[in-house]
């Protein structure tokens, strides 16, 4: 866990990080204005949302998109503009919040196909 | 075997660059880092240049790098890989450390490639250096706001080659990069685009593969600098390569390759429509430099063909 | 069995280079650093060391290669000299924050402009702050000895910073002297093997070496590098310590000749106090209580051990081979007087700046200082507090 408070005697010389990946605790769905949100009928799992999107926030399992992780998502409407069956669409942060359809962090697993 | 390139395969490998960076939203150099790294089976190690991609991955004490990673100075990733480089290679050669087959890959954005950083680059392929340098080319210094580089095109806005009264933004064609990269005679220097990943990783395999220096020039889209919505990036980034702005091509040993070649070549109208930093060029009085930008489009792409040895 | 050879200074460097056979080298040649990458190059080509030599295109990527090498997990060593530094100005701050132990021999030139190849500390003098080690040898032998005893020092687990070893361009680098070699056997020993501390290679472990610093950390890494010269100062004299046990030769934070019952003290670095010696010597013979020290460990800059030395001097000398344009007088004289005033020393300090550009200094010189001295000595007064030793007006 990173702490933002340490002392110049708890953290490694040399401004070296050795908490590999550790930016995973810095979340920032925060920044968004838009959510995107999919419709699982049209989604065909082409899987190109997963390649384009700058902030890997889509969640794959077993070879199905399965949702956004919205504690990261930045909102930037990449995977809505790129869908090529226009599965995703963009909606409004402050709707999506006061409608509780998901949750400002955690994941909001949208489930698959055949569960 | 390598990771077949089928989007189904490549998504169970795991993240090497991790959500929870702070490139801004809609960004393409986190979307180029991710191919790449994605692209690549083998052990990685990673040289970064000062810039957007560098201090957004890695404010203190959070790093967004799955992988080894150094950044030291704005001008120095390919001297930085070059030195990790040499230590693999010495402590393999004296038995120090075992061959994991590792690869070196240096990120720079196009200041720190095209300007600052062109002569540790040139070094480095000129001494033959096995790694890989990859320009994420945003085409401005952005991330100290959005100042010309090398790599600008000619009458685009920049904060340092600002439209104003007497001058309609930047007065110069920019830089090919890329060929002279490749007059270095390295075994393999290309041209890329993260719209077209399928490319891209194929790139990507080949330049790790390469005896030698390798260099990805990749079009790397900026929605802050570019003047667009953030969700715009992949579209304009195809139309660059539609109106032949940024031609794909690879140079292997020697050998010029188109690897995309458009149906139809679109008008370069089209790329710069989308963009605020061309915003100007369609008044009136500069109209000019949209053809002086479309003449020069067409000159390259002509000598690129013949490069190629393909037909007009 | 050690052996005896005459060497130059840039020869004697080189062979300690050979012997300790860092696992990476970039260097670019620069004069009157030359020889030394010559002779390493020899040796790379004949298969003598194991060394990766990166053969750079300008000094900036050298130390730049030299940190991502050091970082990627080995040791790593160059040399430059004069403007060769001034360009990797940026590079060797890093190489501090970085704590890569990374070893490079500065042969001293000045800085342009105008351009001057030859000898005086305005280089090295320019990068004190870089968070550096600093040592200044007088001679072929303090050059090789230096440099061999500097990787122990830098690679030591409480200090990880790097260290330069400084001796005198021309005078030092391409005299010839008789210099003690050690056994290859012996220095490999002596040295030891290189421990890397969470190094890049690592793969399994990976690490981000150089991230972003906002103004919530930057101080607490500066607070680690201070802390680390803090433990060079105990370092320094350990290994020098086991030096003397292995090699016979002894050496400290400076050297002292006949300084004791003095009551005029000289301090002057590398090879004039070798000048300085033999005047001291001779006017010690003619009644005059004059003494010489000579710094050796500049950064971290020893300054109680100073101040004690020269505490019952009555005048002290201090000749600076480099001037701080606009300061009191030059780096030597401003960071003595500093300790001296701290540590309650009352001796009157005048700083003689000289020898810049490779400006010769002679015996008859360095005694008009120890008249001076004598003249501060008797009447208290002090007539000019910085002189420009053999300037012609």
């Amino acid at each position: 866990m990173v702490d933002l408070n340490a002392g110049w005697r708890d953290i490694p010389r040399g401004g070296k990080i050795v908490e590999a990946g550790n930016a995973r605790e810095y979340e920032t769905g925060s920044w968004r204005a838009m959510r995107p949100v999919v419709d699982q009928e049209k989604c065909i799992n082409c899987l190109q949302c997963w390649v384009f999107c700058p902030d890997a926030s889509i969640i794959v399992e077993n070879e199905e998109m399965v949702g956004f992780r919205y504690e990261y998502c930045k909102g930037c409407g990449i995977c809505a503009s790129i869908c090529p069956v226009d599965a995703i669409e963009m909606v409004s942060e402050a709707e999506a919040e006061s409608e509780a359809v998901g949750a400002a962090s955690g994941s909001d697993r949208r489930p698959a196909k055949d569960e | 075997m390598a990771t077949e390139l089928k989007l189904k395969e490549l998504s169970k490998k795991e993240d090497r660059l991790t959500p929870g960076h702070r490139l801004c939203a809609g960004c393409a150099a986190p979307i180029i880092v991710r191919q790449i790294l994605t692209a690549i089976d083998e052990p990685v190690v990673l040289a970064n240049a000062t810039g957007c991609l560098e201090v957004s991955t890695t404010i203190y004490p959070y790093t967004a790098w799955n992988v080894p990673w150094i950044h030291t100075a704005f001008e120095t990733a390919a001297s930085t890989i070059s030195g990790v480089e040499a230590m693999y290679r010495s402590l393999v050669r004296q038995g120090k450390m075992e061959e994991r087959n590792v690869k070196f890959v240096a990120f720079g954005g196009d200041g720190g490639t095209y300007d600052i950083g062109i002569q540790a680059l040139s070094g480095m392929m000129e001494r033959g250096h096995r790694a890989l340098y990859v320009c994420y080319n945003n085409e401005a210094y952005m991330n100290t706001g959005i100042q010309r580089s090398g790599a600008t095109p000619l009458g685009a806005w920049t904060t340092t080659s600002p439209v104003g009264t007497v001058v309609p933004g930047k007065p110069r064609h920019r830089k090919d990069l890329t060929a002279i990269a490749a007059a270095h005679d390295i075994p393999y220097a290309a041209q890329a685009s993260p719209h077209n990943w399928r490319d891209l990783m194929k790139k990507v395999r080949k330049a790790v593969a390469a005896n030698g220096a390798s260099f990805m020039n990749v079009i790397s889209d900026c929605n802050r600098g570019w003047r667009h919505e953030t969700d715009q990036t992949l579209e304009v980034t195809r139309l660059a390569v539609e109106t032949c702005y940024w031609p794909l091509y690879e140079v292997e040993d020697g050998e010029w390759r188109l690897t995309y070649r458009p149906k139809e070549k679109l008008p370069i109208e089209e790329f710069l429509e989308p963009q605020g930093r061309f915003r100007h060029l369609f008044a009136e009085q500069n109209k000019h430099i949209i053809e002086e930008l479309q003449a020069e489009v067409d000159r390259k792409w002509k000598q690129l063909l013949q490069r190629c040895g393909e037909e007009e | 069995m050690s052996r005896f050879e005459a060497m130059d200074g840039n020869t004697a460097t080189a062979e300690a280079m050979r012997q300790i056979n860092p696992d990476v080298v970039a260097a670019y040649p620069i004069t009157p650093q030359t020889s030394t990458v010559q002779t390493f190059s020899q040796f790379v080509a004949d298969g003598e060391v194991d060394t990766e030599f990166i053969r750079v295109e300008s000094e900036h990527s050298a130390m730049a290669a030299c940190i991502g090498a050091s970082s990627a997990g080995g040791r790593v060593m160059t040399a430059t000299a004069a403007n060769g530094l001034a360009l990797m100005w940026e590079m060797v701050y890093i190489a501090a924050s970085n704590r890569s132990p990374i070893v490079m021999p500065v042969v001293n030139r000045a800085l342009s402009g105008p351009i001057n190849i030859h000898c005086d500390h305005s280089d090295s003098m320019g990068a004190r702050d870089a968070g550096w080690i600093q040592l200044y040898g007088e001679n072929p032998q303090e050059a090789y000895d230096n440099c061999l005893q500097a990787v122990r020092i830098a690679e030591h687990e409480d200090v990880l910073l790097p260290v330069m070893t400084m001796y005198d361009g021309f005078i030092t680098s391409h005299g010839l002297e008789r210099v003690q070699i050690e056994d290859d056997e012996a220095v490999r020993d002596f040295i030891g093997p290189f421990k890397a501390h969470e190094p890049l290679l690592d793969i399994d472990n990976p690490v981000t070496y150089g991230p972003l610093d906002f103004y919530d950390f930057y101080m607490e890494h500066k607070r680690q590098q201070v802390e680390g010269m803090k433990h060079a100062r105990r370092v320094i004299p350990e290994v020098a310590a086991d030096f003397e046990k292995r090699f016979g030769r002894k050496y400290g934070f400076f050297e002292e000749h006949r300084l004791d019952d003095a009551e005029l003290a000289l301090v002057v670095l590398s090879s004039t106090a070798g000048t300085a010696k033999s005047v001291v010597d001779d006017l010690r013979s003619r009644g005059i209580k004059v003494g010489l020290l000579k710094p050796r460990v500049f950064r971290p800059f020893p300054a109680q051990e100073l101040a004690d030395a020269l505490r019952d001097k009555a005048a002290i000398g201090v000749m600076d081979r480099s001037d701080s344009f606009g300061a009191l007088g030059g780096p030597l004289f401003m960071e003595l007087s500093a300790a001296c005033k701290i540590h309650d020393v009352p001796a009157k300090i005048v700083d003689y700046v000289f020898g810049l550009g490779g400006r010769d200094t002679t015996p008859d010189q360095i005694e008009s200082v120890v008249r001076d001295l004598a003249d501060i000595a008797d009447t208290g007064k002090i007539k000019q507090l910085v002189s420009y030793l053999g300037v012609r007006e």
